[in-house]
């Protein structure tokens, strides 16, 4: 009895070390999403066009019928340049992107997508910033992958990078059109 | 040039070091005292060579040569030079060096000071020291380079974080690591008694000053960490339970634990194996706190480098000297001798219950700083902890121990009653019930939590002077043959508790009964804030020497006293650009008037500044009651009662050997 | 003023601010609604900073989280309802005070049983090492003459 009691730190001292190696391979800025497997937040933006008021933008009820891409981004944005190769590359494959500008004056936005292309289907402005809230993003870019149904079934923190949309995105997209 | 004579000095260190893990240690086991003496000087050899190395290193940083690439992300052309030279510490290798620095400089300590120390003693000591002194250099050597060059040597640097453009961040480190390295001492001390087998009065004897060595430092770190975050981000803040404060409090937590274990083991032989264990976990936590800071594990204001790699190396050190040593504590702990008993009521018990206590507190840290990364790794849900779990948990748990740390030296050694000690303290009980009710009607049951704050302060300052009175008063009154003979040691420890209740005046008053205002001013304007009256007086800009800022003067009085001006900047650095806050702040017994200001915004009668006033009374006792603690441990320190042994300069009085039992002496025992 | 306005935004325009929380167009009109506002975004941690609450953080996304709690305690909503709709968006990780749940039974009773058995573990150790024995003679207090004697040897009691 009494040798257990002294087995006890070194014991407790070996879990400790296993949850710090795992620890090791995480990213604790990582924050994962809320709405995995929940259907998108009910929102009705207006778009990014000079005419006042912006123009028709898009509404969460447009993105259901086959799976997507919702793609939050903004001018000020320093790794959505990045991306965006990887974005126009994606929309020529015939994926649907809708992209979510966020807290971005409307011509700020226009600018930004003159200078480095646009591959989105539609262009929503959320400049107060609240739908974000809504869909729970930190940062940008971040990428919502939404299926047939209108849920969400996956959330891309950061940049989409090829290895990225290869191996886990387009396998997605494939397994979510097979969906019924 | 330089950087590579230190660069050779680290590697000539890291040899002798392993030379030093190993002769001494076989010394010990074969009884060869050449070979056992052999650990001595390769100590001192080891100081001189990492502190040629960190002497090249302070000096590339003071001739700001930006061929070290460590010089050049951290200093610029105009930063000034005691910023210049305290970068050698403000990075992640730099630190490393210190840190090793450090380690050395401690064991070198060790073999000059231990004379009087059973050379097999002090040999394992050395050899464990050297051990640890290897992971730490291969560490620095292997993965953090200090010395590592950049080619081509750019012009100009990337300045240091001008929030490390601080007198703080000259002190504050070193402090830190003091305290961090020298449980590294008490370390090696607990793996050499389990490997000897033997944890007697002799040896706790030998441990306590090294304890008291690491303990003042860290106290007095932490003490300046907290003050330094006080004035420096800008919103009166003093503890955030932040991971790698969290990373401080623990060892020195445990520490003090350690302290007083020790003492038991020392006049009583008994807690010995506690004392052993408190002596590992305290360098343990040490290890892992710097392995939180370094791998990126947890987020933190004060993150370092975040590098999963170096994490990797850092927990291959802990594995080796935590793990081995928690091994061998399970298989040669239980073979120690048991020490003498003791009554379920006296001193040993209640240092005891103090055991007990103080790591309960040290697992509400621990546990609040990892269970993030536990949860983690054995679940997908992510949580966090904050500031309002330490409130609800660890406040309730130190304030039985807060009620029992006047208690314990009222106890006597071996057995006591309740009936000999409730006399003792009827009167300090009473005064206590008699303040808690009469602030709480005072200030209104709102600030009863405050209240109690207050008294239980009052609990240990009156417990603190009573332990001298008692001592002091003779039949006739005051004794002065009393007060003069009395050991420094004794003065220590009521200095230290009744510091803990001054440090609880200001945590009492801060936690409710702070004031706060946050608007639009213009000049000429003036606002009240709890007692105080401030009014904006004027704006204008002003320029550093490596930053330009942007500065306001205010007047501040309380409850009509006399006027002083208060100044508060924003400071804009220009090569980094990088800003900081610079609050102005009013310093007095009572409290701290406390202004930051913000950026321009449209207020009520045009455009004005954001103005952030508040009142912060009796701030000020939480790093006087720290830096008053820390004063009680050096006075222990200086009692010359732990340096028997130590070379005495009159011939005929031969220094005393290290005796094994209690303490023959006829004053009663501290 | 103009010119100081212009470093100002100078200033403003460059990166990593540090904290200055609540700013005075978010404050709302009413005192009370305005306190519980601050209690609630005390508890709520800013996601994109390192380690602050998003009363304490000036990062854009925490200026918003505060102007949703407001708005939503000007709505009527109770403090839990607040929490909860940070929550709904962001999960437990946005709560500074874990919530109390089995899995996190360990965080929140862990030091308090850690602290009982112990002292039971010190008890049973106790009781069976050493029963102990009335020894009168050794409890007694001293008498008068005892007493005397003693602080004549030794000095007075500590």
């Amino acid at each position: 009895m009494k040798r257990l009691l002294f087995l006890l730190p070194v014991l407790g001292f070996i879990g400790l070390i296993a949850v710090f190696g795992v620890g090791l391979t995480k990213d604790p800025s990582l924050l994962p999403s809320q709405l995995i497997d929940r259907p998108l937040p009910e929102f009705a933006l207006p778009g990014i066009e000079a005419t006042p008021g912006g123009g028709p933008g898009f509404a969460s009820a447009a993105l259901k019928g086959e799976p997507m891409l919702l793609n939050i981004f903004a001018s000020w944005c320093a790794a959505c340049p990045q991306e965006h190769p990887v974005l126009t590359d994606i929309a020529a494959q015939g994926v649907p992107i809708y992209g979510l500008a966020w807290k971005d004056k409307p011509e700020d936005s226009r600018n930004w997508l003159s200078r480095w292309g646009n591959p989105y289907k539609a262009v929503a402005a959320d400049e107060p910033g609240r739908t974000a809230i809504d869909l729970g993003v930190t940062g940008v870019p971040e990428t919502f992958v939404v299926d047939k149904a209108g849920r969400v079934r996956f959330k891309q923190i950061g940049p989409i990078t090829p290895e990225d949309w290869q191996l886990r995105i387009k396998p997605l997209l494939d397994q979510l059109r097979a969906e019924a | 040039m330089l950087p590579e004579i230190g660069h050779f000095a680290l590697i000539l260190a890291l040899i002798v070091a392993i030379a030093q893990s190993v002769v001494p240690m076989v010394g010990a086991v074969r009884g060869d005292f050449a070979l056992m003496s052999f650990g001595r000087t390769s100590a001192q050899v080891q100081a001189v060579l990492v502190a040629i190395a960190f002497a090249m290193l302070m000096a590339s940083f003071a001739a700001a040569d930006f061929s070290v690439a460590l010089v050049a992300n951290n200093s610029s052309l105009d930063q000034p030079l005691a910023y210049r030279l305290a970068a050698t510490w403000g990075n992640h290798e730099g630190s490393m060096l210190l840190w090793v620095l450090i380690l050395v400089i401690f064991g070198a300590g060790i073999g000059a000071f231990g004379g009087n120390l059973r050379p097999s003693l002090q040999a394992r000591v050395l050899s464990i020291q050297a051990m640890i002194t290897v992971f730490f250099l291969a560490f620095a050597l292997f993965t953090s380079n200090p010395f590592a060059r950049l080619f081509p040597a750019p012009l100009e640097g990337a300045e240091l974080n001008p929030l490390l453009q601080d007198p703080g961040l000259v002190f504050h480190p070193p402090l830190l690591y003091l305290g961090y390295v020298g449980f590294s001492v008490t370390f090696s001390f607990a793996v050499a008694a389990l490997l000897e087998g033997r944890a007697d009065a002799a040896w706790a004897r030998w441990m306590r000053p090294w304890v008291l060595a690491a303990w003042v430092p860290l106290t007095l770190g932490i003490t300046l960490g907290s003050f330094w975050a006080y004035y420096e981000l800008g919103w009166g803040g003093w503890w955030f339970w932040d991971p790698v404060e969290n990373a401080s409090l623990m060892p020195w937590l445990l520490g003090t634990a350690l302290l007083h274990s020790a003492i038991v083991t020392e006049k009583r032989q008994a807690l010995a194996g506690w004392t052993i264990l408190l002596a590992i976990l305290a360098f343990s936590l040490s290890l892992i706190g710097t392995f939180l800071v370094r791998s990126g594990i947890l987020t933190s204001v004060h993150a370092f480098a975040v590098d999963p790699e170096r994490g990797v190396f850092i927990l291959g050190m802990i594995i080796g000297s935590t793990g081995a040593a928690l091994a061998l504590f399970a298989f040669r702990a239980p073979l120690l001798r048991s020490g003498a008993l003791f009554s379920g009521i006296s001193r040993e018990a209640g240092l005891t219950l103090n055991n007990l206590f103080l790591m309960a507190i040290t697992a509400v840290v621990f546990l609040g700083t990892f269970y993030p990364v536990i949860m983690e790794a054995v679940s997908t849900d992510k949580i966090s902890v904050g500031p309002p779990y330490y409130n609800l948990v660890f406040v309730p748990l130190s304030v039985p121990l807060l009620l029992l740390v006047t208690v314990g030296p009222m106890l006597a050694w071996k057995r006591d009653s309740l009936s000999a000690v409730a006399p003792k303290l009827r009167w300090l009980m009473l005064a206590m019930l008699v303040i808690f009710a009469g602030l709480t009607a005072w200030l209104g049951l709102a600030h009863a939590a405050s209240a109690f704050g207050f008294a239980l302060a009052f609990w240990l300052i009156a417990g603190g002077v009573m332990v001298l009175i008692r001592r002091w008063r003779g039949p006739n009154g005051f004794n002065p043959r009393l007060i003069r003979t009395t050991p420094p040691a004794v003065i220590g420890m009521a200095l230290a508790h009744a510091a803990l209740g001054v440090l609880i005046v200001g945590i009492s008053a801060m936690s409710s009964m702070a004031a706060e205002k946050t608007l639009v001013m213009r000049p000429g304007e003036t606002v009240a804030v709890g007692p105080l009256t401030v009014q904006f007086q004027s704006l204008r800009e002003v320029r550093g020497p490596n930053y330009v800022a942007l500065q306001a003067r205010f007047e501040t009085s309380r409850n009509g006293g006399t006027p002083e001006t208060l100044v508060s900047e924003r400071r804009l650095y220009q090569n980094s650009r990088n800003q900081t806050t610079e609050a102005g702040i009013g310093v007095s017994p009572f409290g701290n008037s406390y202004i930051a200001i913000g950026e321009s915004q449209q207020g009520p009668a045009g455009d004005g500044l954001v103005v952030r006033a508040y009142w912060h009374p009796l701030v000020g006792w939480i790093w006087f009651g720290g830096l008053l603690m820390a004063l009680g441990g050096a006075a222990s320190l200086a009692d010359r009662r732990y340096r028997i042994g130590a070379p005495s300069r009159i011939p005929s009085q031969p220094a005393a050997p290290p005796v094994a039992g209690p303490v023959a002496d006829g004053v009663p025992a501290e | 003023m103009k010119r100081l306005i212009l470093l100002l935004a100078l200033i403003a325009a460059s990166l990593a601010a540090p904290a200055l929380a609540v700013l005075p167009d978010e404050i709302l009109a009413d005192p009370a609604l305005e306190a519980r506002a601050r209690l609630i975004s005390k508890d709520l941690r800013c996601v994109v900073c390192q380690n602050q609450s998003i009363d304490d953080s000036d990062a854009p996304l925490a200026r918003d989280l505060r102007i949703v709690v407001r708005e939503q305690i000007t709505m009527g909503r109770t403090d839990a309802q607040t929490m909860d709709y940070v929550v709904e968006r962001y999960g437990n990780f946005v709560l500074l005070k874990p919530p109390l749940e089995a899995a996190t039974i360990a965080l929140w009773a862990g030091p308090f049983a850690f602290l009982l058995i112990g002292a039971a573990g010190l008890i049973w150790w106790r009781r069976r090492a050493a029963p102990p024995e009335a020894d009168a003679l050794a409890d007694a207090p001293l008498s008068p003459e005892e007493a005397r004697a003693l602080t004549d040897l030794t000095g007075p009691p500590a």
